[in-house]
């Protein structure tokens, strides 16, 4: 993706990770890494994504992003159990780089305590924080 | 200079092929000696089930094909013998043959390492000398020449200050912290985390030394060891290093000096002097063992009195009558040695390289090995200050430097649009081996220079007219030309990711 | 000016003007604070010329007995092979005896493409889909292996053969106690790995379980029954430390269920030297690729299409992930593999089976020879191909010093080796193909007449 772009409509984790609540059910959502950290890393050459069922911890690494010159945590924003991964990353990883925030999407999970989403940012706090 | 696109170069044009591409069936180089011994059924000597079935796949070729096939090979490799090699930390400094031929005596190269010590007392003397060198070298009193590199000399020390603390405190709480500053190796963390302890990072303060500030913040009880090279990776000698001991040793801590940049303090200063308590030696930089193509190398450690107690086994010593042996210190009661940390020895061939050098030197000629290092160093610095370049390239930190220098390559990657990859890769087609690039990660598109001491000041003087250039380059023709180079060497730009994303380690067969 | 620096007096007024400084002493007065500088010259021997340097060097190794001063069967890890020339006229070849590591590939393709062939060539010979460019040498390999085996599952102790050899086995410790596992021996049963024990001990928090083949006293291991043992309980990495050189005939780790093999590679075209440099191979199964420590040389393409090398997957090594690296192992091998690369070249498809039944069948007349002789008893009777274990009636001490008189090494004090009470009166002796049958004789003759000296000696 070319040009920087945060959406509104996600929460972010200072780590670079964003989170987007189902809008038909509270409890699940997607998790991804945002455009900073896939411009920081360069092109992603591989991710191996999580076992379904394994469980998160907010603020914790899950798993690992991995580039030519570096490889990163991604660190879950808010904890609960993963039941769907996109294995499609695994054969091609470039959507992570290309659609961070659609096809580039990593897991969905339900959520433990939905209310921890309240301990991320929105859109306009995230930016500030790559701005200093 | 214009840069050549459309003529293929003679080894651009030789497509590679591996040797497992060529050969036929049948031809062979080895001829095995005859079987002189009764032929006794095969099946008695070895049940067929443990027998291999088919045979590895390995070429079937003769003697002249390996021959051509690996000398052509060699062909398309640049080499410190054929070059400028400026690696910044690596110290590429000329590699002397007579130690080649020293070596290779058979009384070196084909003595058993179980031999009786009896019957090597040629080859423990070498060592011991060597010891007694490296200590007056560091300032420290007791050596183990175990460590196989750097990276095993580094583990070797934590591994030490680990037992070291172990020791003093008994079965109570063992600190587990090892400090490195943000401008370290990169081995440093990673050595540290296999040791199991933790890495825990220490700021560069404005002068690019340690932050004393920072240092005293996170310096307390938990802190087992800082990890500190000096000079450090920008080539700067801290000027606090004493009050750095000081901080450390308050709290109990031990100070471990990285010695990738000892070609700069050779008989002017010595890290035990500063305070360290552990340092280990890279043969293959200050000692001329040559790197190989990456190796072997050899990674020897010296230590204060405190750490002896704890240093791998075995260890040569000398007996009252003057005869050397292998001390194993197994069954001993009380041997507090952390163990082995390899097989045998270690790299005794590298060994005689060494020694033969500092026989050849001897401490004046070392010291002024170190002097003409950071002179050459300093030099080269003041030709790339000239205008044309200090403005591209400015120094990262300091004013002077000792046997290396960093420069950042941001205002070049800012107003000619070229990055510091751009211009390494530019360098090719000039005939050096470009400095290290990217590190320390410290500084913006990083430069790194060591241009070491056998260079002449005509290479260093070509060298700045080189950068110069390109920089004019980029300057009048724009960025294109250094973004698409190489052009004149056997392959060009290479694609990284595509060999990361699908990795191919071996010929298909 | 010293050795081989260029610096005329003309230069240094010249540089010292450039930068601005009076003289050499400015630039460390002005760096180095006078509280830590030397002060004094180094208390060392004065340089001296080249010829002095050899003469001195020359007379060192004139008090080394080597391998050409005396009939050897020294073994034990590293073996007197024969090195053909031309090795070592490649590997004193500037281009590839003096560049650094291939960080800059375009003008390292000779050293690069190197690589990629040893790989394969381990690859063919362990039978395993990946192997990398070299580590140090054998022991440390094994412990590597161990810390990959821990990253993979997190568990916490290593289940290992005493059959592995003994500094395997203190450097696997050494290095355990570091990032903190457990070690656990199995004992051996008639000279392999006790099949009982070796089950019992795994256990669904072990980590690896490790084995040498052939192991230390020279047997041939079950390797399949070993590997297949451990897949009952917790499935623990199998590692199995191995003997290159016998891979022409003996069945390879990858068709024994091992997932990954190590070992030390100096009988490869390398020289003994007294213990090092040599390399260490490491070899495993596609699945933990991205947990292999090391370099590795990988191929691609250039801009314009031609078939190139790099240097792949760095994220894993020391200098990108730092703390989370797989190791930290910075320097391959890379003069020493390429010794052993071409020796296998020089081998050949052939010629390694060829040398393998050579020394399977001399090893084999050379166990039976000795153990006819009276006071020489086989240390155990398992199939063995290049090396093997006898007991001597008498010290063996004092029978290497009667050999030696006769110009003859009959082997390695086993006792000495492993330390363990067990071992008393054991030797271990090496077959090369530079032991022929005439020299076996010999040997025979001689430890003969050493060993029944030594038991008069005791009788009377």
């Amino acid at each position: 993706m070319a040009d920087a772009s945060y959406p509104d409509e996600l929460l972010y984790h200072p780590e670079h990770d964003w989170a987007r609540i189902d809008p038909d059910d509270p409890a699940l959502a997607t998790f991804g890494i945002t455009w900073y950290a896939q411009d920081a890393l360069g092109e992603v050459v591989f991710f191996e994504a999580p076992e379904v069922g394994a469980t998160l911890t907010r603020g914790e690494p899950y798993a690992e992003v991995e580039s030519v010159k570096a490889v990163s945590d991604v660190v879950a924003p808010l904890s609960g159990e993963i039941v769907e991964v996109n294995d499609a990353l695994e054969s091609d990883p470039a959507p992570i780089n290309e659609d961070p925030y659609g096809e580039g999407w990593l897991v969905k999970v339900r959520m433990s305590d939905p209310a921890e989403h309240e301990t991320l940012m929105d859109a306009a706090s995230y930016t500030a924080t790559l701005a200093g | 200079m214009t840069p050549v696109t459309d003529l293929e170069l003679p080894l651009q044009r030789e497509r590679a092929r591996t040797i497992f591409q060529k050969g036929a069936p049948g031809r062979r180089a080895f001829l095995c000696p005859e079987l002189d011994v009764p032929r006794i059924g095969s099946d008695e000597l070895l049940p067929e089930r443990f027998r291999r079935g088919e045979p590895p796949r390995l070429s079937e070729v003769s003697e002249p094909e390996i021959v051509r096939h690996y000398v052509g090979l060699s062909k398309r490799n640049f080499d410190l013998d054929s070059g400028f090699y400026p690696l910044g930390s690596c110290t590429m400094k000329h590699n002397p043959r007579l130690h080649e031929r020293a070596a290779a005596l058979p009384g070196h190269s084909r003595l058993h390492p179980l031999q009786d010590p009896e019957r090597a007392q040629g080859a423990l003397e070498l060592m011991w000398n060597l010891q007694e060198a490296l200590t007056e070298i560091s300032g420290l009193p007791h050596v183990s020449l175990q460590p196989s590199a750097g990276s095993h000399g580094e583990l070797a020390g934590v591994l030490l200050t680990r037992a070291f603390h172990e020791d003093r405190r008994e079965g109570g709480r063992v600190p587990n912290k090892v400090l490195t500053p943000d401008t370290a190796h990169g081995t440093n963390p990673a050595t540290v985390t296999m040791a199991g302890l933790e890495v825990v990072k220490v700021a560069t303060d404005e002068h690019g030394g340690v932050d004393i500030e920072d240092l005293r913040a996170k310096a307390d009880a938990d802190v087992a060891c800082l990890m500190l090279t000096n000079p450090n990776t920008l080539g700067l000698f801290d000027p606090n290093i004493v009050e750095i001991a000081e901080i450390v040793h308050g709290v109990g801590a031990t100070l471990y000096y990285d010695g990738a940049n000892l070609n700069a303090v050779m008989g002017l200063s010595r890290p035990g002097d500063m305070g360290f308590d552990i340092v280990h030696f890279n043969l293959h930089k200050s000692f001329t063992q040559p790197h190989g193509g990456g190796g072997p190398g050899s990674g020897p450690i010296a230590v204060s009195d405190r750490v002896a107690p704890f240093l791998p086994v075995p260890t040569v010593s000398r007996g009252e009558n003057g005869s050397f042996d292998l001390d194993y210190g197994r069954g001993q009661v009380g041997s507090k040695s952390i163990g082995r940390l390899r097989g045998f020895q270690g790299n005794y061939g590298c060994f005689v390289r060494a020694y033969a050098y500092i026989c050849s030197l001897g401490g004046d000629g070392l010291k002024d090995a170190s002097e003409t290092a950071v002179l050459n160093a300093n030099y080269l610095l003041a030709r790339l200050k000239e205008a044309g370049v200090a403005e591209y390239l400015p120094l990262a930190y300091g004013e002077l430097c000792m046997h290396e220098f960093v420069l950042s390559g941001g205002p070049m990657k800012k107003e000619l649009k070229i990055k510091t990859l751009d211009l390494a890769k530019r360098l090719l087609d000039f005939g050096f081996h470009p400095p290290t690039v990217y590190f320390p990660l410290l500084v913006e598109e990083a430069l790194m220079v060591e241009p070491t001491e056998t260079e002449t000041r005509e290479t260093l003087d070509a060298f700045a007219e080189a950068i110069a250039q390109i920089l004019r380059e980029a300057a009048t023709d724009g960025p294109e030309v250094a973004q698409n180079a190489p052009y004149t060497t056997p392959v060009r730009r290479l694609d990284e990711v595509a060999a990361a994303k699908h990795p191919l380690i071996r010929q298909v067969l | 000016m010293s050795r081989y620096t260029a610096i005329t007096d003309a230069d240094l007024d010249a540089m010292l003007e450039a930068i601005g400084v009076a003289s050499t002493q400015e630039l460390f007065d002005r760096q180095i604070p006078q509280a830590v500088r030397l002060g004094r010259p180094l208390a060392l021997p004065d340089g001296r010329g080249e010829q002095e340097v050899y003469e001195h060097l020359r007379e060192l190794a004139s008090r080394n007995t080597s391998a050409e001063d005396e009939l050897s069967f020294l073994g034990a890890g590293m073996y007197d092979h024969y090195v053909p020339a031309l090795i070592d006229m490649l590997t004193e070849r500037s281009e590839f005896l003096t560049p650094y590591t291939p960080y800059q590939p375009e003008i390292s393709q000779g050293g690069l493409q190197v690589m990629f062939e040893y790989q394969t060539a381990i690859s063919e010979l362990t039978a395993l889909p990946v192997a990398n460019a070299s580590v140090y040498e054998g022991p440390s390999a094994v412990a590597a292996a161990g810390y990959l085996a821990k990253l993979h599952n997190s568990r916490r102790r290593f289940v290992v053969s005493a059959g592995l050899h003994p500094h395997s086995i203190e450097t696997l410790r050494t290095y355990a106690h570091g990032y903190g596992m457990e070690v656990v021996e199995v004992p051996l049963r008639e000279g392999v790995t006790d099949p009982g024990a070796w089950a019992q001990a795994i256990d669904a928090d072990t980590s690896a379980a490790i084995f040498a083949q052939p192991n230390v006293y020279g047997a041939v291991e079950d390797a399949a029954a070993l590997s297949e043992a451990t897949k009952a309980v917790g499935n623990p990495v199998v590692i199995a430390q191995v003997d290159p050189i016998t891979l022409g005939i003996l069945a390879p780790p990858g068709e024994c269920g091992v997932d990954v093999a190590v070992g030390e590679g100096q009988p490869l075209g390398n020289r003994l030297d007294f213990g090092g440099p040599s390399f260490g191979f490491f070899a495993a199964r596609e699945e933990y690729l991205r947990r292999m420590p090391g370099r590795i040389a990988g191929e691609t393409t250039d801009v314009d299409g031609r078939r190139g090398f790099v240097l792949t997957l760095q994220t894993r090594e020391q200098h990108i992930r730092r703390e989370k690296a797989t190791s930290n192992i910075c320097t391959a091998q890379a003069l020493n593999a390429l010794g052993g690369v071409v020796y296998l070249t020089w081998l050949g498809r052939r010629g390694i089976v060829e040398l393998g039944e050579l020394l399977l069948a001399r090893t084999h007349y050379a166990r039976e020879t000795l153990s006819a002789l009276d006071g020489i008893e086989p240390l155990h009777s398992q199939p063995v191909i290049r090396e093997f274990a006898v007991r001597l009636d008498a010290n063996v001490a004092a029978v290497k010093r009667r050999c030696a008189a006769e110009g003859v090494n009959p082997g390695v004090d086993l006792q000495k080796l492993t330390g363990r009470e067990e071992d008393r009166g054991g030797l271990l002796v090496a077959i090369t193909e530079q032991r022929s049958r005439a020299d076996i004789d010999r040997l025979v003759d001689v430890l003969g007449a050493a060993v029944a000296a030594e038991r008069e000696m005791v009788l009377a």
